[in-house]
């Protein structure tokens, strides 16, 4: 097994591994922060697809992960008042199921992207992370002014969202279906890397104008690239705002989507496990630094700092060494 | 005479005062290999960007195989058939040799919008790239990163991907440049068989290998096709000598 394996088998096993031990100790909120890590890495693993594999640095992924958000929020919230989402021009009910949920976050998401990647990826670089940027706080500032859905103070949900034959009220339960989805979407996202579009994708970042003489489009891959990517972080959106029960602007703003890419480059853009790494060290962080001072982003500041100038591959590139090319 | 795959009409391109460009027509037919040559500026690389489509002429068409082509992108050109190599070798970096290979063996197969299927153990598309690269000589680089590779051996893989495309028109900007005489003088002959598969419009500064291969070659001068001929009718051309391959006697 190679080193990288090696790393990425040990991290994946981490937060099981947490949990179950939470769950012996009775640590109820360690197992929360648990779940909180493979939700975020989730959101990651949504980003990395379009920023490590495309080269999109998109800083509007909280776009997405709101919209995963809302999407639970406004369906449950309508199940909980028992209205209607819509009775023209076909009743519409509100739902309290987890798949039913994550579906239409999915959907939504990927319908958002679509939107904004089909706009956006006509321009590159910086010019590509302010439209991103700008088409993210629009919807910020959209859900903020939008008193149906509480508006600035967000909607509280009563009860978690349930899903067949568990139990999502138990912290353990709710644990082991976000990583089941973490661990789904990461096997996917590995197959996608080594597939026929990953390497024309990955070759679009490296050099568009080989993909072009080969006769493929930059723009058609990454717009596709871009739809997937938002629809991971959508699914990760509705999960987040399920752990809280509660969905705010917040989960919209340029501060959630700088977080989501300080996951990836803290564990290692483009790294499959990266984000993983990434978001576990952020909480971990959070909550040693967090507790010592309330300034605690100054030195994750430092740290971000750090990786970017000496250490480009993030936490996996400078422990398991530069990717080996496949084959 | 055959009809030509392959039919440039005058063609006009200028930045601000510079004609780059200045009614340039040519015609490619099948079977034959036409040398573009002329000194460093002639235009010959902005000729070739506006054939395989990076770079929109002001004027002028563009024939490929009985259909107008000038307004299709590069993506579309190169899907008609319209197989290209860089001056400057324009390849993924961090990929492996046989992975530079193997994308254009995707492109070509059309097999892009697979998302679950490993690329590089599809048995067919290694299988096309490996072809492409035994025939230019690179099959022991094949997992050799490519940035790891000299200047000739990029050269190489540049027309083994042009390869991989099975194009019906070669468009080479100079392949030969860095390949050294052995080199240069193997890939001559490569380029001699590979006219039967496809035509080429070659540029090339390597006159050996112009005066070898090239049964057609125009001179481009200025941005103007000065003299377009046989080998033996553009060695002898006033206009051509001095123009051209006397400022190489004199240099």
């Amino acid at each position: 097994m190679s080193r990288a394996t090696l790393l990425n088998t040990a991290l994946f096993l981490m937060l099981p591994i947490t949990a179950l031990a939470a769950l012996l100790l009775d640590e109820p909120f360690i197992i929360t922060l648990a779940t909180k890590v493979a939700i975020l890495a989730l959101a990651g693993v949504g980003l990395n697809i379009a920023l490590g594999l495309g080269g999109l640095v998109s800083l509007g992924h909280a776009a997405f992960f709101g919209i995963g958000g809302y999407a639970m929020g406004i369906l449950a919230h309508h199940a909980q008042t028992f209205t209607p989402l819509m009775e023209a021009p076909f009743l519409l009910d509100g739902t309290k199921s987890m798949p039913v949920i994550w579906l239409v976050a999915v959907i939504a998401g990927a319908c958002a992207a679509l939107l904004i990647g089909a706009l956006s990826l006509r321009t590159s670089g910086v010019y590509f992370i302010m439209i991103t940027l700008a088409f993210g706080q629009m919807l910020y500032y959209f859900a903020i002014s939008w008193p149906a859905y509480g508006g600035e103070d967000g909607l509280s949900i009563y009860v978690r969202n349930g899903f067949p034959g568990l139990n999502t009220l138990d912290p353990i339960q709710f644990f082991a279906l976000c990583f089941a989805l973490l661990a789904l979407v990461l096997f996917c996202a590995g197959r996608l890397a080594a597939a026929p579009f990953g390497l024309a994708l990955s070759a679009a970042r490296q050099n568009p104008e080989r993909v072009e003489t080969v006769g493929l489009s930059p723009y058609r891959l990454r717009l596709l690239a871009f739809v997937i990517s938002g629809a991971i972080t959508a699914l990760a959106g509705a999960l987040f705002a399920d752990l809280n029960r509660f969905v705010s602007p917040t989960m919209l703003s340029w501060q959630m989507s700088g977080e989501i890419m300080i996951f990836v480059i803290l564990g290692g853009v483009g790294r499959l496990f990266g984000p993983v790494a990434g978001a576990a060290l952020f909480i971990l962080l959070e909550h040693v630094l967090g507790g010592l001072s309330d300034f605690w982003h100054v030195y994750l500041g430092i740290l971000l700092l750090l990786v970017v100038l000496f250490a480009r591959g993030g936490m996996i590139g400078s422990l398991a060494g530069r990717e080996v090319a496949h084959d | 005479m055959t009809e030509p795959l392959l039919q440039i009409k005058s063609l006009n391109k200028s930045f601000g005062a510079l004609t780059a460009t200045d009614d340039v027509s040519l015609t490619l037919h099948p079977g034959e290999i036409h040398a573009l040559i002329g000194p460093n500026g002639a235009g010959k690389s902005t000729l070739i960007k506006q054939v395989a489509g990076g770079l929109q002429p002001n004027s002028g068409e563009i024939w490929f195989d009985g259909r107008n082509v000038t307004g299709l992108s590069t993506v579309a050109r190169a899907r008609a058939g319209l197989g290209r190599t860089f001056q400057i070798s324009s390849l993924a970096m961090e990929y492996t040799v046989l992975q530079n290979a193997v994308l254009g063996a995707v492109g070509h197969s059309g097999a892009v919008w697979r998302f679950f299927t490993p690329v590089m153990r599809n048995a067919k598309l290694r299988a096309a790239a490996m072809a492409a690269l035994e025939r230019v000589g690179l099959v022991e680089h094949a997992a050799k990163r490519t940035a790891d590779l000299s200047h000739g051996q990029r050269r190489l893989l540049e027309v083994a991907v042009a390869l991989t495309l099975q194009p019906r028109v070669f468009l080479m900007d100079e392949p030969m440049a860095g390949l050294g005489a052995s080199g240069s003088k193997r890939l001559t002959g490569f380029l001699d068989g590979l006219r039967s598969e496809a035509p080429i419009l070659l540029v090339e500064h390597d006159m050996d290998a112009v005066f070898a291969l090239a049964d057609r070659i125009s001179v481009l001068v200025y941005g103007k096709v000065i003299a377009t001929g046989t080998a033996e009718e553009i060695k002898s051309d006033p206009a051509v000598r001095e123009a051209y391959l006397g400022e190489e006697e004199a240099a």
